[in-house]
């Protein structure tokens, strides 16, 4: 008996007047559609699946089905770690109302997605109302994501001051900072308030970097949508990429090459080994390290270049392709040379300046115990990826949904207990040496010829969940075709949109200083967060 | 602190010496497209595979006297994100160089055109075309003599700006791709400082923008604020295909397109992220520029 068919006989036992079951075309997915009756006991069952399921809340995806179906659909995606099971829960909304009721009462990681649908969708889910991806001075009425919205509208700016939470008390301060920073990272704005050097609290708004990817996306081909994809994040483009493509292959079944695979685990691992080394320059420039800075960036580059040697690209982009890879990156025993020496210089220098952090006493001074999320925080908020695994949360959906060759790698995740940034630090660091591991391990294997499945026509009005851990964290996507098998919805979850809250917490009672370091040692995207 | 000196010592130096040397990329870089117009029939196949409308077919514009078919083709570097799509769709036409193509002061320079007509087998000829090779001006002149560009601009910085050019960077609202590539401009290999440049904490401190889009309309006003914010006088140089055309991104609800759509912008440099050489190549002809500027 599958997990699916299992699920199903216990749900069909417990709730048969008010859910109908049906399954997708991915294996994993287990669709159970709410009777509109029964929208009022929307929070309840949201509750029991958790409760009873020890399912983890992991996106909700609104969607505008008024042409097929008279009327919006929400849906709410669970993890069923144990089972390799996502049970997605599908709630109809009446287009005359536009409202049905907010679960953030007891899924508290849902509330920033009911907001951001509020705003995207004017479906508001009571009582969470509060603006989130919308900015002042976009008008209360315009909804983007709605189908009868054109793309290309120029939509006129209106008066509006933003709504943060203040702060007041003798000495109490505000320092607003953003959205142009003084380093070069993306932009959003913060607002500290401040008593002395401790922060009380950390409000932002982001969304500045709001591209309408999703929306893009919509009535275009699939194999268009992949560089769209890559754009997503520029840091995770590969990992975004493999999600996008994952759920086109599963809505049409493409049974993809085991080369393609272990290339794609290869390149992900690339990617995550670049950017966690890089990580951890940059927490060393934020406490003063330079030695260690400029070393850890200068291993970062050659591994860019490695990247760029294996696939003509630095950061990875047009590796991926629908069912597929573009290009082998083993294929001569020279390249396979490049990539096991690289690697292994890349290991014993990263060792030794690792060797030099810990035996550091400044350093540590600022990374231990400064900016910490508590297990139980990290828990209620969702938290996902590195950010997660640094707080006690054992979270990784390598493991948890075992997708691409990690099922052969019996993976194990990186847990650290502490919650601060040198539990971040230091879940990197780990991290680092068994992605190494990963590439080596793959690379001696033969694994076939053919990069990529054929092309595959996708069926109408179809939709799958495509994901992956990606160097961040957990990266989900769906899909749904529309009437011609183009692409009708997509969704996108960069593991930032959980993990910004998460910051937020983080920081508190931490002095304004420390901000910086805390904020590297969550290294969230912004481009991701507003898409 | 012995173990790392030792190190240091190991280590040696790692900065390169762009621009007197330059990196030469990879087999299989994913360079610019060449078209090679004359051998190019197949009318809209390149462009119904571009993902971004970098390539465009416009039927429609009439041979004056003739009662023929005629079409335009475009090759816009500027919209281009080097996906390589074109070639795998028109192979027979359509290479790919192993490089970028370089920054320029405008932005017509990155783009290629040919007229075509339809001859009686149905199959579109080709009328005229802008050669493939770089269009005359100053920056492709440069691109060949590594050692003059170096020496020309060390004499700019130096006179314009004391031995000291400041940058501050503005994401306007990019993918963080070009990002990644100019924080390896301070990375040991590329060294940025060593040309007296650097990055900059305040627009006010700064003698240049360098501005990375495509600008979202959310990030309009902190561009335009940040603009002003800068003292005069100053230069503007907009990075990769999103901050020179809105790139993939285009223009929609939630993006006004390039930078200029917002800013005036001094310089282009293409590439989709440009790699560090190819964005230290469009700085340093930025500010061999200034001179000239109105």
């Amino acid at each position: 008996m599958t997990a699916r068919d299992k699920f199903s006989v216990i749900i069909r036992r417990a709730w048969a007047d008010r859910l109908t079951l049906r399954s997708g075309p991915a294996p994993n997915e287990l669709y159970a559609s709410l009777h509109p009756d029964f929208l009022g006991s929307l929070p309840d069952i949201c509750e029991m699946i958790v409760r009873s399921f020890h399912a983890r809340f992991v996106t909700l995806i609104p969607v505008d089905e008024r042409a097929d179906r008279n009327s919006f659909r929400v849906y709410y995606v669970f993890s069923i770690a144990r089972e390799d099971l996502f049970l997605i829960l599908e709630a109809p909304v009446n287009p005359r109302h536009m409202e049905l009721p907010s679960i953030t009462a007891h899924i508290e990681a849902a509330s920033y997605f009911e907001r951001e649908m509020n705003d995207w969708f004017g479906i508001t889910a009571f009582p969470n109302i509060h603006r989130l991806a919308s900015h002042p001075d976009w008008p209360d009425e315009v909804h983007p994501m709605l189908k009868d919205f054109d793309l290309r509208t120029a939509v006129p700016r209106v008066r509006g001051t933003f709504d943060f939470r203040p702060v007041e008390g003798e000495g109490v301060f505000e320092i607003p900072v953003g959205p142009v920073h003084a380093g070069i990272i993306e932009p959003g704005h913060f607002r500290f308030s401040v008593a002395g050097e401790p922060i009380i609290n950390l409000d932002m708004q982001l969304h500045y970097t709001h591209k309408g990817t999703e929306k893009l996306a919509e009535g275009r081909r699939p194999a268009h949508v992949v560089f769209l994809a890559e754009r997503i994040s520029g840091d995770s483009a590969f990992a975004h990429a493999v999600a996008y493509c994952a759920c086109i292959e599963r809505i049409a079944c493409m049974e993809i090459p085991q080369r393609a695979i272990v290339i794609r685990t290869i390149l992900l691992e690339m990617e995550r080994l670049s950017n966690h080394i890089g990580d951890v320059g940059a927490i060393l420039l934020d406490v003063g390290y330079a030695v260690g800075a400029a070393t850890a960036f200068h291993l970062k580059e050659q591994l860019l270049r490695l990247n760029e040697i294996l696939t003509g690209h630095r950061l990875l982009h047009g590796m991926a392709r629908l069912g597929g890879v573009t290009r082998p990156i083993e294929d001569t025993v020279a390249k396979r040379d490049t990539i096991r020496s690289t690697l292994s210089d890349v290991r014993r220098t990263f060792d030794a300046l690792i060797e030099w952090v810990l035996s550091t006493s400044s350093v540590l001074d600022r990374l231990e115990t400064t900016g910490i999320l508590t297990q139980k925080d990290a828990l209620q908020l969702g938290a996902v990826g590195v950010a997660a695994r640094a707080s006690g949360v054992d979270r990784d959906l390598r493991r948890d949904h075992p997708h691409l060759a990690y099922p052969f790698l019996e993976h194990r995740a990186v847990v650290q207990k502490g919650g601060d940034v040198f539990a971040r630090f230091k879940v990197r660091v780990d991290e680092v040496a068994m992605s190494i591991e990963i590439i080596l391990q793959l690379l001696g294997q033969h694994s076939g010829e053919a990069l990529a499945a054929p092309p595959a026509v996708l069926p109408a009005s179809t939709c799958a969940l495509g994901y992956v851990e990606g160097w961040r964290g957990e990266i989900v996507h769906w899909v749904m075709t529309d009437a011609a098998g183009n692409i009708g919805r997509w969704k996108i979850t960069d593991p930032s949109f959980h993990n910004w809250r998460a910051l937020s917490l983080a920081v508190r009672g931490n002095i304004v200083p420390d901000f910086p370091v805390i904020n590297k040692s969550f290294n969230l995207s912004y481009s991701g967060n507003d898409r | 602190m012995l173990k790392v000196l030792r190190q240091a010592f190991r280590t040696g130096i790692l900065t390169n010496r762009f621009p007197a040397v330059q990196t030469v990329p990879p087999d299989g870089f994913q360079g610019k497209p060449v078209i090679d117009f004359a051998r190019c029939t197949t009318g809209d196949v390149c462009a119904d595979a571009c993902p971004t409308g970098a390539l465009s077919f416009a039927r429609g514009h009439k041979e004056p006297g003739t009662k023929m078919d005629a079409a335009e083709l475009i090759l816009d570097y500027g919209k281009c994100i080097f996906c390589g799509e074109c070639m795998r769709a028109a192979p027979e036409s359509i290479t790919v160089a192993a490089e970028l193509p370089p920054a320029t002061a405008e932005k017509k320079d990155l783009i290629r055109r040919a007229r075509y007509q339809k001859d009686k087998h149905k199959r579109w000829e080709i009328v005229e075309a802008d050669s493939t090779s770089h269009p005359s001006g100053q920056s492709a002149e440069n691109a060949t003599s590594a050692e003059i560009l170096g020496a020309s601009v060390r004499e700019a910085v130096y006179k314009l700006f004391g031995r000291s050019l400041h940058i501050r960077e503005v994401d306007a609202g990019s993918c963080n791709g070009c990002e990644v590539e100019i924080t390896a401009l301070s990375n040991p290999i590329y060294d940025i400082e060593r040309f007296g440049i650097h990055f900059v904490a305040s627009p006010r401190h700064a003698d240049m923008l360098l501005v990375t889009g495509p600008v979202t309309r959310n990030m309009a006003p902190a561009l335009k604020q940040t603009y002003d914010a800068t003292p005069d006088p100053k230069l503007v140089v907009a990075v990769g295909a999103c901050g020179i055309s809105g790139g993939i991104f285009g223009q929609t609800y939630a993006s006004c397109g390039g930078i200029d759509s917002v800013i005036p912008v001094d310089m282009y440099i293409p590439g989709c992220p440009p790699g560090p050489e190819a964005l230290l190549r469009g700085i340093l002809f930025a500010l061999d520029r200034w001179p000239g500027r109105k």
